[in-house]
């Protein structure tokens, strides 16, 4: 066994890489101008593997990339068109599971779902659509959460903290019936730069805030200019030119 | 299932609720009790509610504003366990168990009758709050269905005759005690510490089950060697764990004992909760000192000073048991410190206990919740031998394994590899229910077929057995030749035997589906989701609307939880792949011929309620 940080070699999609050992997989991707779709990872941020998107095959075996360290060897496939098929079927999943109303949503054009469901083309969900009754709770003086949009990725309850390291969102509930709830008892910890910071991490437009909307015009918006991933990709693009 | 956890705060308010100041002081001393420690949550809350009958919200807001932790992080683990509840449950809280071999055991009348009895509806409390009826996963007894658990005290092999005796004794104000009737159970369970009518059922005892074991004998032995010869005996041994995943322990202790770091922790897991396993429970009930003594052994041997036995909220009625038996282990010094005088060899146990979800049996959900957490699984690496119970190095190991270490180490890993096959050393401890003359526990050599048993435990007429529950395979007479082991037809113990009366799609496999989508932690996006959506398929063919297409796509579906995280998520669809790999007939025969489509929408269906709403009869066609 390696010991962590050490030089090693992966293969991946059938090259060879030179990394360091305990990265996680997905950043070692990044860094090799590999996109591999996640909705739940936020960089630098303890992984939790929640969505699944970003699945591959490491030694034969389904991995989510965000949570598995590479270590001397290891031989991974992102992009079958098995796991293709697969993180389709997950984005699938993810808008029959809720109500997404990407027409009007305010996050239109910066959301990842929406992003996602593009370079995926996705045009009718394979599963039924559930239409389940859901709320949308707006208590909180700065911030909106619209439990339709939510995809339950975990981010907002892995980053948002207030001073005492308290948590302003958790799970409640379990299986098919989970949900975030608010700490409504903390609203004066919440503030307008928490609630920001909120509104940037969550991938959907579940989380918004209050008193201002629609800022950014459609068509200058982050995915209407460069597509999810290209910015990753397209690194590849130019240093095989400058090759 | 019951969804005691509200969906607004509106449903919660106080008013309505019997919710008095005084509450406040009685859970101020269960938190100093716990040292305000808030990785003790659980136990906090599970005082809080064995107090109370429930856990309302000004509690809740009493413990987070006491542990300094937020409102939403208490509320996260007391709404993901299924015997916690933000409203009153009744005085007396009936849990009567779903599970499938309940339901073949008549089920369906008891609930009718607790029904007609209680005055009141499941999910429901009556309303004279005298009596809360509830739904729950099985609950570890199925060779004594229908079985209820009420205020925590088991109630077997019930029926309309004696519900109604039982509610009747209740409305009369005597007490719990006093409305068992039947008797005490065998062994143990009729000891004072128990005092319950459960049944052990032991059939057929082997090594870990025979008489004559006697406490102390392993550790007399062990203190003498150095801790790598233990774990060295343990490998030659080749045991492999017996909770279902079957890693082999030998190399799961050396791992852990390599593993950086002075704290390690032993934990022993008796949440049981697979269907139809019962076989803890009754090692729990007569051979409880083997089991600690297994894990002290892990103690010596990894390096580990203390242990702690996860027991399912279900087994709560053999606490004082649990407990009297270690305070017993620490008097004769196979517990404490310097253990059988070993200078050094310290070792103590503690107990948690679950509060009611199958998925805490998975080892790393089963760490979450010993800390208080909610049950769900961490994404390995790391794994709980490099960094479990509070970030250390953690063993896990099932009841019947450690049970069977103690074993190995008295009378020698030669003598373990000569029972069982060449690659499956040792006995295994079948949990055997459903249509047989003598369901119960049976020690068997790894080995035997499935017609070997069939005919060991007096079934007939058999149609299919589902080995290793719901998360498990179902086979046919076609396979019964196959043999029990972990090259052929790997099991934690779980043998459910159908004859051919059942309904094995509307019986077996919708059950199964339900206790899945039940018991999903709900973290992965696969798991949370597609066992939903293969119910609705399974629906749509039991209504006679599915077509060939429908069964094509539940097996594609299926494929999609292998992005799961945990063993749950993994085998939810096997239930559906097994059945319609082993029984695809059925399905065929339920099936619409000729026709390549059907939406399953039924108009009449559609506009029934506003039909309902004003008062009109729809005219079709
Ligand atoms: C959903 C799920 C439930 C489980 N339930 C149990 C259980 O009740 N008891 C058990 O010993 N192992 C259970 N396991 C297996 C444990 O994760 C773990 O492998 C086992 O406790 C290790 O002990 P062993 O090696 O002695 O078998 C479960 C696994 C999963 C995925
Ligand atoms: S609110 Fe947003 S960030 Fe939080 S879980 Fe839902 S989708 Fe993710
Ligand atoms: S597979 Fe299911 S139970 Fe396991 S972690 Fe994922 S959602 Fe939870």
């Amino acid at each position: 066994m390696s010991t962590n940080g050490s030089v090693i070699r992966i293969i991946i999609d059938g090259k060879e890489y030179l990394s360091r050992s305990g990265v996680y997989l997905i950043d070692v991707a990044r860094e090799n101008r590999i996109f591999i779709p996640t909705l739940c990872n936020i960089s630098g941020v303890k992984p939790r593997g929640a969505c699944r998107m970003c699945t591959v095959s490491v030694n034969g075996r389904y991995m989510t990339a965000c949570t598995t360290p590479v270590s001397e060897g290891m031989e991974i496939k992102t992009n079958t068109p098995d796991l293709h098929d697969l993180r389709k079927a997950i984005l699938e999943i993810m808008f029959v599971e809720g109500n997404h109303i990407c027409p009007v949503c305010e996050k239109s054009g910066n959301c990842d779902l929406q992003a996602l469901a593009y370079r995926f083309q996705i045009l009718v969900p394979r599963f039924p659509y559930s239409f389940p009754k859901r709320t949308i709770d707006a208590e909180n003086p700065l911030l909106v959460k619209d439990h339709n949009r939510c995809i339950l990725c975990k981010r907002c309850i892995r980053t948002i903290k207030d001073e005492q390291g308290r948590s302003f969102f958790a799970f409640r509930k379990r299986g098919h019936k989970l949900e975030i709830s608010i700490a409504h008892h903390l609203k004066d910890h919440l503030n307008k730069e928490i609630a920001q910071r909120a509104v940037d991490v969550c991938p959907t437009g579940a989380l918004l805030k209050k008193e201002s909307g629609y800022n950014i015009p459609i068509s200058e918006r982050k995915y209407e200019r460069t597509p999810i991933g290209s910015e990753i990709e397209s690194l590849k693009q130019s240093v095989i030119g400058d090759q | 299932m019951k969804d005691l956890f509200p969906d607004t705060a509106d449903e919660l308010e106080i008013g309505e609720i019997a919710y008095q100041d005084t509450m406040i002081d009685t859970v101020n001393a269960i938190i100093k009790k716990y040292d305000h420690n808030p990785t003790r949550l659980m136990d906090i809350l599970i005082d809080t509610q064995s107090e109370f009958g429930y856990i309302p919200p000004p509690i809740v807001a009493q413990i987070s504003r006491t542990l300094n932790i937020s409102i939403v992080d208490i509320e996260q683990t007391l709404s993901f366990y299924h015997f916690f509840s933000a409203k009153p449950t009744g005085k007396y809280t009936i849990y009567l168990n779903n599970s499938v071999i309940a339901n073949m055991m008549g089920r369906e009348e008891v609930a009718r009758t607790l029904e007609r009895e209680a005055g009141c509806k499941f999910g429901d409390v009556s309303a004279d709050g005298l009596i809360g009826l509830f739904s729950t996963s099985c609950i570890g007894m199925s060779d004594q269905e229908p079985a209820a658990l009420i205020n925590g005290k088991v109630f077997t092999r019930l029926t309309p005759f004696r519900v109604k005796e039982i509610i009747r004794d209740l409305k009369a104000g005597k007490r719990l005690d006093e409305a068992v009737v039947e008797g005490l159970g065998d062994g143990a369970n009729a000891q004072p510490e128990i005092r319950s009518m459960v049944q052990n059922n032991i059939r057929k005892k082997g090594p870990i089950l025979a008489d004559g074991y006697k406490a102390g004998e392993a550790l007399k032995k062990i203190v003498k060697m150095k801790p790598e010869d233990v774990i060295a005996e343990v490998k030659l041994s080749n045991i492999r764990g017996r909770g279902g995943a079957g890693f082999p322990t030998g190399m799961k202790w050396e791992i852990c004992r390599n593993a950086p770091g002075e704290e390690k922790y032993i934990f022993c897991n008796a949440d049981e909760g697979e269907p139809g396993t019962f076989k803890d429970r009754v090692i729990l009930t007569e051979y409880p000192k083997m089991l600690m003594e297994g894990m002290a052994v892990a103690g010596y041997a990894v390096g580990a000073k203390k242990g702690i036995l996860y027991v399912r909220y279900e087994y709560t009625y053999l606490q004082q048991h649990l407990e009297s038996i270690i305070e017993g282990g620490r008097k004769k010094n196979y517990l404490g410190k310097n253990i059988c005088g070993k200078e050094g060899f310290d070792f103590d146990i503690r107990i948690q206990f679950g509060a009611g979800a199958y998925v805490c049996g998975e080892e790393s959900a089963l760490i979450e919740s010993a800390e208080g957490k909610r049950g769900e699984p961490r994404d390995r690496p790391p794994f709980p031998v490099e960094s479990g119970y509070l970030e250390k190095p953690t063993i896990v190991n099932n009841v019947e394994t450690l049970c069977s270490i103690v074993k190995i180490i008295n009378h020698g890993a030669p003598w373990y590899r000569s029972m069982g096959t060449k690659e499956s050393s040792g006995t295994k401890l079948l949990s055997i229910s459903g249509d047989c003359k003598y369901p119960g526990v049976y020690e068997i050599e790894w080995g035997f077929s499935v017609n070997d048993v069939l005919e060991m435990v007096g079934a007939s007429d058999v149609q299919a057995v589902q080995v290793g529950g719901p998360s498990g395979t179902l086979i046919g007479p076609n396979e019964f030749n196959r043999t029990l082991s972990y090259t052929d037809l790997s099991t934690g113990g779980s043998l459910i035997i159908f004859d051919k009366r059942r309904d094995l799609l509307k019986d077996v496999v919708m059950n199964f589906l339900n206790f899945f989508i039940d018991e999903s932690c709900g973290s992965c996006s696969t798991c949370r989701n597609i066992p939903v959506f293969l119910r609705q398929k399974l629906e749509k063919i039991l209504n006679a609307r599915g077509v060939q297409k429908d069964i094509e796509e539940m097996l594609e579906w299926s494929k999609i939880l292998k992005a799961s995280r945990c063993g749950l998520g993994l085998t939810a669809a096997n239930p559906v792949v097994t059945s319609i790999k082993n029984f695809r007939s059925l399905y065929d025969k339920k099936i619409q011929h000729g026709k390549d489509y059907d939406s399953n929408f039924d108009m009449l269906i559609a506009v029934k309620e506003s039909c309902d709403a004003v008062g009109r009869v729809p005219q079709m066609s």
